[in-house]
């Protein structure tokens, strides 16, 4: 009876139930890792695979197409990772600028009075939220191979720039002698129209006389690169591409794959990142631009000092979560060849047969890409965060 | 004299001003209220003029509409008898394969099985979503017990019925299973993972927590990659899983990261008088679970809800890099039928996919919209 007893109250006594229930877990989980570790271990051995990352320092022996970083059949299978690694850094800085761009154009533009204006945007973003990124990456790399004219018959845009189904080709810069007296130019360019705009914020506090400070910065930075490169000569050429009998010679070219993968992933961002920007500058309350009006502001000063500061800590979180979302819709290149991360990972994966090992570092790789993100995006929004008492 | 005057009868409102209202007044207020705002409404104006005609030209009246082979969608440069200067889409090509973009490789005299299937789920889907319809228990009770188990051996086979291989399964049926398990397996597993998440014990605490934050950090395209690649080498030697069900699996537990950061934020937002209001009531963890906070925390995030099953939904479309063949797999799968292969064939082929994926994911999205009416029961603070 009293045994009983106290093993009821035992078995109702909540820290002992939490400690047998966490107890009872880690034991679970300790028991399928052992159990999924020595079929590993079996499975590995049958297969004749020796784990380890020994594999990242032999020999690849697959070429990749314009990689960024020299790079050819005879590189170790880590530098063919790390090219991937860099296209796939490329086309998501790439895409999250430009559907930035586009997203806050349309974004913008759904809340336009203009009623046609408003009613396309509306059709763009219910067009493209509703369809897979993969069918939409798919379907424009097939239209620029099909749509676009051989090389031969290649279009001809200003500046030196053809367009044809094997992309576009555009004159190479090449840099001469001088040109780092340029470079440095900018730079300082650059750090004179920082300081100008803290001069003028710090006069603006104490005076109240306002500053030209856009117009300011534009000059720096278009009249002393100007001068730097106008005085050391013109020290850059190009090296424009000609049409020959049957291809372009010379000059630059971006692939249609990555132009394919770049435009997909950044129009179909683009419809979410436009409702967002159309969600947080409708969350910003009305009474905030009545008072600025009332306080004799302009419309664009409204716009400006009051409406996107306060619209931008709405939008900050779903906007992280989105180029989030881009970097790891990257990964779609493999459905059409764009040598990724995940694509040569693939083509590793198949020739080595390290699963294990590819996957992840896929994983680890993107998990990094990841965190640095949301890091830089934290940084950002506690920024523009309200401060508070 | 009396100069005292009260009205007793009301006028009737007069229309507003001739100047003031109808289509005129209506064009000049949204259409060319400024010079800029008229500037931007001819530039559409321009845009549309030049898009519109040449889409519709293309999809409808160039367009292939009938046809048995690709002669009807080529030129005659190309081996077909379409002119030279001929461009249009080719429905005669998802004509000829539109049974093959539904069910995949099914064998043809067994169709009837998914057929009487998806009979079945409209049946069984229409009044568990309409709000007012009786019996909601029983209707969910059939829709994800009893329907699953019917379909598997109505699909696959068993009880006489021959047995057809998951090799051969594909087009919209595999994209409607991989969702429709998908759907019925992440909600309850994403609350499960919410919860364990929110947990005042500090293991299931960790274990959620890394689950949902290394599944939400890697692309869904590794997760297949493991699920088809690395699953084997795990299991123990003879046993083996289906290829289909390690898809499933896949999508399921990748959608169920993402549910239970949706329903977390649900049950942040639910006050925390209920929670202990609930406590002093005497109820255990999972009633107040149950009876009290889920209910409230799942109404306030239905639109986070289903915009995950929409995103499993377009996702459903990546196995076919992995070698399956959904509803994306099968269209792209007969693109090299050399009885088919055109230029203009591929982009026909895309936008009937792209079109069935539009429909149902746009119709989720309103029926999100819908629910969201509906449950609004005026409680926003």
């Amino acid at each position: 009876m009293s045994v009983s007893h106290s093993a009821s109250r035992l078995l109702h006594n909540p820290k002992v139930r939490n400690t047998a229930v966490q107890a009872l877990v880690v034991v679970l989980f300790l028991v399928v890792a052992y159990e999924v570790t020595s079929n590993l271990i079996t499975n590995l051995r049958r297969a004749n695979i020796h784990s380890g990352f020994d594999f990242l320092s032999a020999r690849a022996g697959f070429e990749i197409d314009k990689p960024l970083i020299d790079y050819n059949g005879n590189s170790t299978y880590g530098r063919a990772l790390v090219v991937g690694l860099l296209n796939t850094i490329l086309v998501a800085v790439a895409g999250i600028i430009l559907s930035t761009i586009v997203g806050f154009m349309v974004g913008v533009g759904r809340l336009s009075r203009n009623w046609l204006l408003a009613k396309i945007c509306t059709v763009y973003v219910e067009t493209f939220r509703n369809l897979p990124p993969l069918l939409v990456i798919f379907f424009l790399y097939i239209g620029i191979l099909q749509f676009l004219p051989q090389p031969r018959q290649s279009v001809r845009l200003p500046l030196g720039v053809y367009l044809n189904n094997r992309g576009i080709t555009f004159p190479r810069p090449i840099f001469e002698d001088g040109f780092g007296i340029v470079l440095i130019a900018v730079c300082v360019a650059v750090l004179a129209s920082f300081l100008a705009a803290r001069w003028a914020r710090a006069r603006q506090a104490a005076t109240g006389k306002q500053f030209h400070t856009v117009w300011t910065s534009v000059g720096f930075l278009v009249a002393v690169p100007l001068l730097a490169f106008l005085g050391t000569g013109r020290p850059i050429a190009f090296d424009y591409p000609t049409l020959g009998t049957f291809n372009l010679k010379g000059g630059a070219v971006i692939g249609p794959e990555f132009i394919a993968l770049l435009l997909a992933l950044s129009l179909y961002t683009a419809s979410y990142i436009a409702e967002i920007v159309r969600s947080g500058i409708l969350g910003v309350p009305q009474g905030q631009t009545e008072a600025s009006k009332a306080m004799g502001l302009s419309p664009s000063a409204t716009m400006r000092l009051v409406v996107l500061p306060q619209a931008f800590r709405i939008i900050i979180p779903p906007l992280t979560s989105q180029y989030l979302n881009l970097t790891k819709n990257s990964s779609l290149a493999i459905a059409i060849g764009y040598s990724d991360l995940v694509a040569v990972g693939g083509t590793i994966l198949n020739q080595t047969g390290q699963a294990v090992e590819v996957i992840t570092i896929w994983m680890a790789t993107y998990l990094c890409l990841s965190l640095a993100t949301s890091a830089f995006m934290n940084w950002f929004n506690s920024k523009m965060a309200l401060v508070e008492r | 004299m009396d100069s005292r005057f009260v009205r007793d009868v009301m006028l009737t409102a007069e229309p507003p001003p001739l100047r003031q209202r109808g289509f005129p007044v209506w064009i000049r207020h949204n259409l060319f209220a400024s010079t800029t705002d008229s500037l931007v409404t001819l530039v559409c104006i321009l845009a549309l003029a030049y898009v519109v005609p040449t889409l519709l030209n293309w999809l409808f009246i160039q367009a292939a509409w009938t046809g048995s082979d690709r002669s009807f969608c080529a030129t005659a440069v190309q081996g077909g008898i379409q002119p030279d200067d001929w461009s249009g889409a080719c429905w005669a090509f998802v004509r000829a394969k539109f049974s093959q973009f539904i069910f995949g490789r099914y064998p043809i005299d067994q169709r009837w099985r998914p057929m009487l299937v998806g009979i079945l789920l409209i049946l069984l889907v229409l009044p568990f979503l309409t709000p007012y319809a009786p019996r909601k228990n029983l209707n969910a009770l059939l829709l994800f017990i009893a329907l699953p188990v019917v379909s598997f051996f109505l699909l696959y086979g068993g009880f006489g019925l021959p047995v057809v291989e998951t090799e051969r399964w594909g087009g919209l049926m595999v994209t409607l299973i991989l969702s429709f398990v998908g759907i019925t397996v992440s909600l309850p597993l994403g609350i499960l993972l919410a919860l364990g998440r929110r947990s005042r014990l500090p293991v299931i605490r960790l274990f959620s927590t890394t689950f949902i934050e290394v599944l939400r950090g890697v692309p869904l395209i590794t997760v297949l990659f493991m699920a088809s690649v690395m699953l084997p080498l795990f299991l123990p030697d003879g046993m083996d899983i289906d290829k289909l069900l390690r898809a499933i699996v896949g999508v399921s537990i990748f959608a169920s990261a993402y549910m239970a950061e949706v329903i977390r934020g649900g049950l942040q937002a639910i006050p925390k008088g209920q929670s202990e209001g609930a406590d002093s009531l005497g109820l255990t963890y999972w009633k107040k679970m149950y009876l009290i906070i889920l209910p409230q925390a799942i109404k306030l995030v239905v639109p986070g809800i289903v915009n995950t099953f929409i995103g499993m939904f377009k996702d459903s479309s990546l196995i076919s890099i992995i070698g399956m063949f959904d509803l994306l797999g099968i269209v792209r799968f007969n693109f090299s039928d050399p009885s088919w292969a055109t230029p203009v064939t591929p982009v026909s082929g895309l936008l009937f996919a792209g079109f069935v994926f539009w429909i149902f994911c746009f119709g989720m999205s309103r029926y999100s919209g819908f629910l969201e009416r509906h449950l609004d029961t005026g409680h926003r603070r």
